[in-house]
């Protein structure tokens, strides 16, 4: 077990190191000059290289990455081109704001899906399933902006229940903070909600066919403790693997979400970097994007052996 | 359809006219037609046949573990108690604490994610409520009980930390953890080398002696029926075609399909290694409708028109009252000579 979690740990380490690679040099081959895109209206050769000499960017690319790494080491990702504010301090309001909603998001998607999987799976052909699979079906085929906008037209402006938009950090008033992010934690973590299901049941009608279900029947089980102590066990590799894989999609993926309802998140925030050039803005969002999808990977399989004893003997997902 | 045999007082499974179909796309299936059966206290009985023959079935239908969408007919007692058709809650205090299962693929039969003490302590923990720690103890009595060394260590095992026999022997001592009154073993040996099969069967023979299980051990081999049956049913397409003890049938028997299964085994010394092993012709019928007509009369090299007219009911043979078989026209003596 300890050489397994070395072994995952050593990995994720040098995943992280070849991904900062590959973002620092992915966004010095994107098109346009920061540098023209910061002088404005002067454009002088000499406003230009001053420009360069200032942010660094007349140094080799080896020595900028040297230097880069160092800084982000420290938790320094740089000013923002376009603002002067330091990146840090926009990850710190943009961040938590984007986390709490995914999180929560998933825990609603994680919940619904498992739970619905598992009826259709054990309810097979009869009533229970067709409405889980309708609902599943619906979740993936409708739009979420336009679930999104119905639920501020209906929920919100009609009747006042939710706000319609904005945002309360959790530290300042918990009680407001939820109020303002249920509704679009809801409306994301439905159509996630519709994937899980339908990998849950899949991954259920398998362990419910298999011979130990049977052998667990024929001790005398009663159906819940069939269902949930053998064949629901033997299906989490398969729901923790969506799970984590749609969680990682979420940080950076809620764009659309949290423009709906106003959230000042993490999604808007790469948005904006992106058109304008920010180049240290756009290293960090991709950067923490990456080492969010790495951390959470991490676990899953932490998670793998957990749930499955012979994944911690042999170091592979069998 | 069937004579009962000569029940005597100690009779613990009752199995009378069991019929068992199966709805499928193309119509109905019939698995098993009118089986009879009698398990005594500490009776090991083998049944028989080719792969299709509806065995497996009978013996999954005793406790009611079939699929749903199977109909099954006819009648299962245990000590008197009828099981077609009772209550799944009342089933489920059956399975596992009187009527215990053994099934063919140790591997996939055990859960891969819970230790092997988990599951034998989970049939107590149900039936005798018993908490986990003393579950857990009694798990490595039950170990040691089958044969597994260093049961203590072995109890927080996982499925594939063990080798194929061992498992099969953690199914054992699972099954037999709440002192069943009937044991059914579905192949219990099939998947397992031949060396490691012996002690399977030792084990078996060893806890009838000990706590007088009655075992009703389901095979196609024939080796495995000789080595630990008192008694034997053969069945073919659904039918039990002949019932007797096992020296009986193995030195005469009276049903074709009998003669056929005794002379398609091998024989120490026989025909040394020049002659082919004789086979029956032909393949065991898929029956939509279980006809009035002797269902082995295909491929049977005595069949004539009353074979295909209708079905010989399973009547006592020869001498003893305890020899049956369902035959128009039994085998003359020495059939394995007579038989090609």
């Amino acid at each position: 077990m300890a050489r397994y979690l070395l072994t995952r740990a050593w990995q994720s380490a040098l995943t992280l190191l070849l991904s900062t690679i590959v973002v620092f040099v992915g966004v010095r081959a994107l098109p346009g000059d920061p540098a023209l895109a910061l002088a404005g209206e002067d454009r002088s050769p000499e406003a230009l290289e001053a420009i360069r000499r200032h942010y660094g960017l007349d140094q080799p690319l080896p020595v900028q990455f040297a230097q880069y790494v160092e800084r982000v080491a420290q938790g320094d990702f740089g000013v923002s081109i376009r603002t002067g504010t330091p990146v840090s301090s926009m990850l710190t309001t943009a961040l938590p704001v984007t986390v709490e909603l995914s999180v929560l998001a998933i825990a609603i998607a994680s919940l619904l899906g498992v739970g619905a999987g598992v009826l259709a799976a054990v309810r097979r052909g009869r009533p229970a399933e067709w409405f889980a699979n309708a609902l599943a079906l619906i979740g993936l085929s409708v739009p979420h902006f336009w679930l999104g906008l119905l639920a501020i037209l209906y929920l919100s402006v009609a009747t006042g229940l939710f706000p319609a938009s904005g945002f309360v950090p959790l530290l300042e008033d918990p009680v407001d903070n939820l109020h303002h992010i249920v509704l679009p934690a809801v409306i994301l973590g439905t159509g996630l909600a519709a994937i899980i299901m339908r990998q849950t049941r899949s991954a259920m009608l398998d362990s419910l066919s298999s011979d130990y279900v049977r052998t667990a029947k024929a001790k005398g089980l009663r159906p819940r403790a069939v269902v949930t102590r053998h064949a629901l066990r033997n299906s989490l590799i398969v729901v923790v693997t969506v799970v984590g894989l749609q969680l990682g999609g979420l940080i950076s993926g809620a764009v659309v979400t949290e423009q709906i309802f106003g959230l000042p998140g993490f999604g808007k925030m790469t948005i904006d970097a992106v058109f304008q050039r920010d180049y240290p803005v756009i290293q960090a969002v991709v950067l923490l994007t990456a080492t969010a999808y790495i951390v959470i990977n991490f676990f899953v399989d932490l998670l793998y052996s957990v749930i499955d004893p012979r994944i911690r003997v042999t170091g592979n997902p069998a | 359809m069937t004579t009962a045999p000569a029940s005597t007082a100690t009779t613990v499974l009752e199995m009378r006219d069991l019929s068992v179909s199966f709805p499928t796309e193309t119509g109905t299936v019939s698995a098993v037609d009118g089986a009879a059966l009698d398990l005594a206290a500490g009776e090991i009985v083998g049944m028989v046949g080719e792969s299709g023959c509806g065995k497996s079935v009978t013996g999954m239908s005793i406790a009611g573990l079939l699929p749903g969408s199977a109909r099954v007919t006819g009648s299962v007692r245990l000590n008197g108690t009828e099981l077609v058709g009772a209550r799944e809650s009342a089933l489920r205090r059956v399975r596992g604490r009187e009527i215990a299962y053994i099934f063919q693929e140790p591997m996939t039969s055990l859960n891969p994610v819970l230790t092997v003490g988990r599951q034998i302590g989970e049939v107590l923990q149900v039936h005798e409520r018993m908490s986990r720690r003393a579950a857990h103890a009694r798990a490595v009595e039950l170990l040691t009980l089958v044969g597994i060394p260093s049961a203590t260590h072995r109890v927080g095992a996982y499925p594939h930390q063990l080798s194929g026999g061992m498992r099969q022997r953690v199914m054992i001592a699972m099954a037999v953890a709440c002192g069943p009154k009937v044991l059914v073993a579905d192949e219990p040996t099939t998947a397992l080398d031949v060396t490691v099969q012996a002690g399977i069967l030792q084990v078996l023979r060893d806890l009838r002696d000990r706590l007088g299980t009655s075992i009703l051990i389901i095979t196609h081999d024939l080796g495995v029926i000789a080595d630990i049956a008192d008694r034997v049913v053969v069945m073919y397409a659904g039918r039990v075609v002949e019932r007797a003890p096992v020296t009986d049938l193995f030195a005469r028997p009276y049903h074709h399909y009998t003669a056929g299964l005794l002379s398609a085994s091998p024989k120490p010394g026989r025909h040394a290694s020049t002659a082919r092993l004789a086979e029956i012709p032909g393949l065991v019928p898929v029956l939509s409708t279980q006809p009035d007509a002797c269902t082995f009369a295909d491929r049977c090299p005595a069949a004539d028109a009353r074979c295909r007219e209708s079905a010989p009911p399973l009547e006592v043979a020869g001498d003893g009252t305890d020899h049956l078989a369902a035959c128009w026209h039994p085998c003359p003596p020495q059939p394995r000579e007579a038989n090609r």
